[in-house]
Parts: C-alpha cells; structure tokens; sequence
C-alpha cells in the first residue's frame, strides 16, 4: 500500500498557506492599490518575483534568510524556532511561491470596483475595512477567487522551494510533488501514477471552483 | 535610427543560431548519464578527452543513479552510463538496454561520516544518535545509492531505529553535501570523494568496513546509442592510465 502521508503534509501546507496568503494578498493589494510612480512598481516588482523566478532562486533567498547560518535563522534559533528542515517551513515555502497569483489576482480584481461606490459608502460613514469586505469583495470577487483558485493550484505543485528549505522527510515534509519525483527516481511507477493521478484531479477541482467562482457573478 | 538598429541586431543574432560549423567539423556528441558523485572528476575527464579528440564532443548530464536510469529506461539519448550502484546498472541490463558486454566495474568509493566545518566532531557512527545531532542527511535509499549503503550500515549497526526521526532524505549525494556544508544539518553520509572536493567539511569517521556492500562504479554504453564507436572509445579512454590519475586525484580507487 502506498503511504498516504504525503497527501496530509501537501493539505496541511496548502491550506495553510492558503488562508494566509489570501488575507495577505487581498490588504496588500487593497494597500497598495491607489499607489502610483516608483514605489508602486517596486512593490509589485518585489511581490511578483517569485511567480517568475525559478522556485530554486526562491528557495535559495529562503535558505539565505532562514537558514541556521543567517542572521534572522540565528535570531529564532535563540527564541528555539528551526525553521530550516520542519513543516513549517513547507507552508513558507509554498506560500512565498503562491502569493503573486492571489496578490496580482485581487489587485486587478479591486480596481475594476468603480470608485463611485467606495465614495459613496465613505460619505454615508462606512469604515475602510467594512467597505472592502462589503463593498468591493462582491464586485471584486470573480477575481480575486480565480487568483485564490491559481495560488491554491500552485501551492499544491510547489517543488522546487520546498525541497530546499524543507528537505524531503517522509510524514513531515515530504509533500505530493516530492513523493512523485522519488517514487519515479527509485523506479516506483505504480506510486508515483497514484500520486500524479491525486494531484492532476486536486488541480483540475481547484480550476472548475475558480471557473465556478466567475460564473456565479455574471 | 534605434529601431533599424534592433531590427538589424535581431538579424544578426537570428543568423547566429541557425549558423552551423561545416559538416567535416560538427564533432560526433556523445552524451553521458553520470552519477552526481562524479561531478567533478568527469568534468575534468571530459575536457581532457576532448582536447586530444577534438572529432568529438561530450556532454555530461549528471544526477542520482535511479533518476539517471530511469530517464534512460524512459528514452533518454544517453550514450554512457556510469552508475554509482551496482543495482541501477543491473536493472538497464536486465531490461536488455545496455550493451552487456561493455558493462565493467570500474572504481570504489567510501562511505564517510561528516560535519559541518567548525560544528560538534563526531568518533563514530554510534555519535549520532547524541541529542546534540538534531537532523542528520542522508541519500535518500531507493534512488539514490549513497543512500542504500547508508541504510543498510544503520541497519548493520543497530542504528536504524535510534536514528530515524532525525534523518532527511536528500535527492542526490551532493545535495547532501550542500545541506552539511551550509550547517542545515549536524551531520550527513557521503562518499569520500565527495567530502575531498568540499572546504566546508570535516570527516569524522569511515562506515566500518563490511557494515554495507562494497561501493563500486560500473560503466557501460546504452544499446540505443547512436554513437557506439565514440562512446566505446571513451569508455577505454577511462581505463587508460591518464584517467586512473585523474580518478585517483578525486579520491577514488581504481579496480
């Protein structure tokens, strides 16, 4: 039988990481939205990178500033945190990869909300929270779900960041992708067939929500 | 003016790509699948080789044996093998994808304990399972060899069970070294030749000798070859005296 526990580890750092890079995402992208000139391009430079550098770039910046070498992994070492090699570090990992696709996603998403509405809902005294919750994410929401649908889709394939800061442990940070490629590497084929089949169907659900995300507002 | 001039420049670059050198100097490519652990010592191989044959040219792609075998099986263009394990050569040949009888072993290599340059020394084996030894890397068993010979010592050893939470398995022998070097990790299992090339290391002890099955490098020319002539010319070429030298300056021992 095949150990199942790459599947939990992959959930369990999907999810997570979802979660957090959806509400990351969504008020960095609320915050950064009206920006405009250099610094608006800087911070969607900084914040698509990762999309478009190769995930060992990734990766290596991750182990650079984490690892037990480096002056912040020594500063959580002293507070007994070891990133470097725990499961953590699979939810860093993946949610660094997968957070241009739900930031540039909601970015784009908020600014088609006509501006008309957030005035009108300033004036009548609404609070700046309550109208990105209650004004915009309605209006917005095709797109910021299809961006949330994409960064769940990617976390789930990410490798190659991963395998670099989390290493690969079987039950604690041996994820889906990683499971395929060593089952193919040890001449495994009949695991890494499951696996690939488990993960082809988890993406193609993540696409139909997001497609059924865009239907639901026409 | 600028436009005509990256109009121009595109042309340029465009011709390039599609130049090719005349059919009598297109050197014969011969390409070979070699284990992560030889890295080094067939870079250096290689090169001297082609000086001397320039009608050839080499190319090296290197990664763990399993993965390189089962690229191989899959109908990758391979025209050498040169496994660090016995098993992945066996398992092409069982599979008829080797010529037999170019398939000889050709070197051995040693298991190491190491650490990190500057971290906790380790006496032996039995060290690692000090609480001061958090994580400890090792090849990871099924594919990648290093790591079967570090499985079946543990197991020789009785070490198997005291050591399993601290392990993590990496995807090839270099891999290992990387996560050593950086201090990632307290300690790691790589082949001697390996902790030779690398400043960041120190090695603490040997695998005992009979606690795993001997380390030996087989080579052989893959049957789909389009180059047969040229890979088997190589292959003598890596038992001549001039590249035992090289082989031994990496650490290796020649059979």
């Amino acid at each position: 039988m095949v150990d199942a526990s790459p599947l939990w580890v992959s959930l369990r750092a999907v999810s997570l990481s979802t979660v957090v890079v959806f509400f990351l995402g969504l008020l960095l992208a609320r915050a950064t939205m009206d920006m405009k000139g250099r610094k608006a391009f800087l911070i969607d430079m900084i914040c698509t990178l990762p999309m478009v550098l190769p995930p060992t770039v990734t990766g290596f910046f991750l182990l650079v500033v984490f690892g037990r070498n480096s002056l912040f992994g020594r500063l959580l070492k002293n507070i007994g945190v070891s990133m470097i090699f725990s499961w953590q570090a699979t939810v860093l990992a993946v949610s660094v990869v997968s957070f241009p696709l739900m930031y540039r996603g909601a970015k784009g998403a908020l600014k088609q909300v006509p501006k008309e509405h957030v005035w009108v809902a300033r004036t009548l005294g609404m609070k700046e929270g309550r109208i990105l919750w209650r004004i915009m994410m309605p209006e917005a929401w095709p797109g910021v779900g299809a961006g949330l649908a994409l960064a769940f889709a990617r976390a789930l394939g990410e490798f190659g960041a991963t395998m670099m800061i989390a290493g690969n442990i079987p039950g604690k940070t041996q994820t889906i992708p990683m499971a395929i490629y060593f089952a193919t590497a040890g001449g495994d084929m009949r695991s890494a067939w499951i696996w690939v089949g488990i993960i082809t169907v988890l993406s193609c659900v993540a696409l139909a929500c997001m497609e059924y995300a865009g239907r639901k507002n026409e | 003016m600028k436009r005509l001039y990256a109009i121009g420049c595109c042309f340029l670059l465009t011709g390039s790509l599609f130049a090719q050198p005349t059919a009598e100097m297109r050197p014969v490519e011969i390409l070979i699948s070699a284990a992560a652990s030889l890295t080094n010592c067939m870079d250096e191989l290689k090169s001297t080789y082609m000086e001397g044959h320039p009608e050839v040219k080499i190319t090296a792609n290197y990664g763990s044996s399993g993965s390189l075998q089962q690229q191989i099986e899959q109908g990758a263009p391979a025209d050498i093998f040169f496994s660090a394990g016995i098993k992945q050569m066996q398992a092409l040949q069982s599979k008829g994808l080797m010529l037999d009888d170019t398939v000889k072993n050709i070197l051995e290599n040693k298991v190491v304990l190491i650490v990190p340059k500057g971290g906790e020394m380790l006496s032996s084996l039995d060290d690692l399972k000090k609480a001061s030894v958090e994580k400890i890397a090792v090849g990871e068993p099924k594919s990648v060899p290093v790591g079967q010979y570090t499985e079946e010592t543990f197991k020789n050893l009785g070490l198997t069970e005291a050591l399993q939470n601290k392990l993590v398995y990496a995807k090839d022998v270099r891999e290992v070294l990387s996560w050593v070097e950086t201090g990632n990790v307290q300690a790691g299992l790589v082949y001697e030749t390996d902790a030779k090339i690398s400043d960041g290391v120190v090695v603490c002890a040997e695998t005992p000798e009979g606690s795993h099955k001997k380390v030996i490098y087989p080579v052989g020319v893959v049957k789909e070859s389009k180059a047969v002539d040229e890979a088997k010319a190589f292959e003598e070429y890596l038992f001549s005296d001039e590249a035992k030298a090289i082989f031994k300056k990496y650490g290796f021992s020649v059979i």
